[in-house]
């Protein structure tokens, strides 16, 4: 049923742009796989290659170990679920859902018997016989969902099925898409811009930027050990200092950076030198306030310029002293405290969540 | 209706609501429905002009199917039991502007399917320039320039002699191949633009999801794409339908001497024949079964009258 994707080498041109670059990837069978990036990280053109609409200028796609070169998207066993669905609006529920049995040339009463089936499966019981636009955003989601099924697809491409949906729908669906996912057994290939969306579904994540694939793993991987400065400021909320590694010891470095000397852990298969430009990453998390400041390495001295509050959590927006935004967020423990701003402020930058990494560049704000 | 006016006129301004209710006074009111009443109604009254013109207006000016009736089963002293010439013509008629709009629609189609959804820029506007200027040549011109390329010692003819298809050239005028070729080429734009504007409004994504759940072209064109653009495809068959049916120039230079088109005798009635209530009846008698003939596909094919001004 399910089966492993394997990227070879992928790269695709249009005219003098390269949409993707030498993309090599494993994709197991069974797997639900994420590719994530900003919107123009050649991502979505990654998925029509694997889909069968855009031929690779270079490199191969295998699918359950089968070249599928000069194979077109309505032999290969892939089902892709499209961002704004498409699904056929002068068509039942139902029809659209068997849509894929009629081209197999099932008969009507066993197309409908399965479509119900389908129904039934993604929680939309008795709903075959409405017209598309009679549903809900979700519904029609899930419609979609059922119409990539019935193809019994072995890999399930999903293209930002979900950036439609408000936030509660949207939350509701990952955790059903990912049930669907278990239940069915198949191999689910996700784009999206949206991280927490990766986060929260995958077995793995794709990290892209401009066509090429940054970092690949597991989500807490990717977000407690990005191994670029672009993964690590594109996945999750990160401060970043950039400065000179002055000192290096094992799987720690010293970079003088603007607001002073930081210490900061070196990530497994990087490595920094003395002298060499870099970025240390602390996330808003990994910051609390200290009393007095020179006890401590790694303290800070700041001013508040901005309180923001989002329920589980308070977020300062700080200025160190080189008049750089910096983010610190705490837990919402009901003690509603309130900085004015100006209040000066002294922050601990925890040394054992602080990571170094060669300069590079940032994801955009 | 009151409320609707002052809605209107305060949405519009004085100058554009009158401007815009003048222009639709003249061409719904002034231009279309008083013709074509005037028409009704001569149609069913004798042709008193030929006759005696001091009656018209006098007690024997009366209301008469004569005309109809004559449509139907011809003169009088007719010994056939009905007017074999002109309602075979009629029939005809019928039938071969019914085979334009089907050559025109088989033809346009895939044009402009492939303009709306496969052609990028460049291209496209070519092929739409190449689809327009030739429209710019006078009717008349064209339908004689027609003449020669259909003709017996005509380029066609030519051609298929040198490489030796035909061995004795072929009278297309004669056929009327001319003639039906002509009339499915004057009426192609008026084909071509509803499909490719319907075609157009058509989600790209839905051809793909179709393809890649797994179905060939035909089956993508046959379920998604035409259920689609019916509205346009009826459109464009009804233009096409009604003007080949309507034609008069081109049956005249290019039909073949032996067939009329309907057209032609409705014309003789008003001119050689001085019989304008006959031409009226004739000519109501030939949009009437237009009318009916369309709205009965649109009824066969599901299409409501306010989607084709879309």
């Amino acid at each position: 049923m399910s089966a492993d994707v394997i990227l070879e080498n992928i790269t695709v041109k249009f005219d003098d742009f390269t949409a993707v670059k030498n993309a090599d990837i494993t994709i197991k069978g069974g797997e639900f796989f994420s590719f994530l990036g900003p919107s123009g990280c050649g991502k979505t053109t990654l998925l029509r290659v694997i889909s069968g609409f855009q031929d690779p200028s270079e490199g191969r796609v295998f699918i359950s170990g089968k070249d599928m070169s000069g194979i077109g998207p309505n032999k290969r066993p892939t089902a892709l679920i499209f961002q704004n669905l498409a699904l056929f609006p002068l068509m039942t529920v139902w029809e659209n859902i068997a849509f894929s049995l009629e081209v197999k040339g099932v008969g009507k009463t066993d197309r409908r018997k399965k479509a119900d089936e389908l129904l039934e499966l993604v929680a939309l019981p008795g709903q075959g016989d409405k017209m598309v636009n009679e549903l809900s955003g979700g519904q029609r989601q899930r419609v979609a969902v059922a119409r990539a099924l019935a193809a019994e697809p072995e890999v399930m491409l999903l293209d930002e099925p979900l950036s439609a949906l408000d936030l509660k729908l949207r939350q509701h669906m990952r955790t059903e898409l990912r049930e669907i996912q278990q239940r069915a057994g198949i191999t689910f290939i996700y784009i999206t811009h949206d991280q927490g969306e990766a986060l929260t579904m995958s077995d793995r994540v794709a990290v892209m930027r401009e066509g090429i694939i940054e970092q690949v793993g597991e989500g807490t991987n990717i977000y407690d050990n990005p191994s670029t400065a672009f993964v690590a400021s594109f996945v999750g909320e990160n401060n970043a200092f950039h400065g000179t590694v002055s000192n290096v010891m094992s799987a720690k470095v010293i970079v003088s950076t603007g607001i002073g000397e930081l210490e900061a852990c070196l990530p497994q298969g990087i490595e920094l030198n003395i002298g060499d430009k870099a970025i240390v990453f602390a996330r808003p998390e990994a910051m609390s306030f200290v009393k007095q400041k020179n006890l401590k390495k790694n303290v800070i001295k700041t001013k508040v310029v901005h309180q923001e509050f989002e329920g589980h959590f308070w977020h300062l927006i700080l200025k160190g002293t080189d008049d750089l935004k910096i983010k610190m967020s705490q837990i919402n423990d009901g003690a509603k405290q309130v900085y004015e701003e100006g209040t000066e402020l002294n922050v601990l930058i925890d040394h054992k969540l602080a990571i170094a990494l060669p300069f590079g560049p940032l994801a955009a704000e | 209706m009151i409320l609707w006016m002052q809605k209107f006129f305060g949405r519009n301004g004085l100058v554009l609501s009158l401007y815009m209710l003048l222009v639709s006074f003249i061409w719904i009111v002034v231009m279309f429905v008083l013709p074509q009443l005037f028409m009704f109604d001569f149609s069913f009254r004798f042709n008193w002009t030929q006759i005696d013109p001091s009656k018209i207006g006098g007690p024997e000016d009366v209301y008469t199917l004569q005309h109809y009736k004559f449509l139907l089963l011809g003169s009088p002293n007719n010994p056939d039991p009905f007017n074999i010439v002109d309602v075979t013509v009629f029939v005809r008629t019928i039938l071969a502007a019914v085979c334009v709009t089907l050559f025109d629609l088989i033809l346009c189609y895939p044009v402009a399917y492939y303009l709306a959804h496969i052609a990028k820029g460049g291209v496209t506007r070519l092929m739409m320039l190449s689809l327009v200027v030739p429209f710019w040549i006078n009717e008349l011109l064209r339908a004689f320039a027609f003449r020669i390329l259909f003709g017996e010692e005509g380029t066609i003819n030519n051609i298929l002699l040198y490489l030796g298809i035909l061995n004795q050239p072929v009278d297309f005028v004669r056929e009327n191949i001319a003639l039906y070729s002509g009339l499915g080429y004057a009426y192609i734009l008026l084909m071509i633009f509803p499909i490719y504007n319907a075609v157009e409004s058509l989600d790209r994504n839905q051809i793909e999801a179709a393809r890649d759940l797994g179905s060939p072209w035909w089956r993508i064109h046959w379920r998604v794409v035409i259920p689609f653009a019916k509205p346009g495809i009826i459109s464009g068959c009804t233009m096409v339908f009604m003007l080949s049916a309507g034609a008069l120039a081109l049956p005249q230079i290019i039909g073949g001497p032996s067939s009329l088109w309907f057209t032609q005798i409705i014309y003789q009635w008003f001119n050689t024949g001085s019989n304008w209530p006959r031409g009226s009846a004739y000519a109501v008698s030939l949009l009437v079964v237009c009318v009916i003939f369309v709205l009965l596909i649109m009824k066969i094919f599901k299409v409501k009258f306010g989607e084709i001004g879309r």
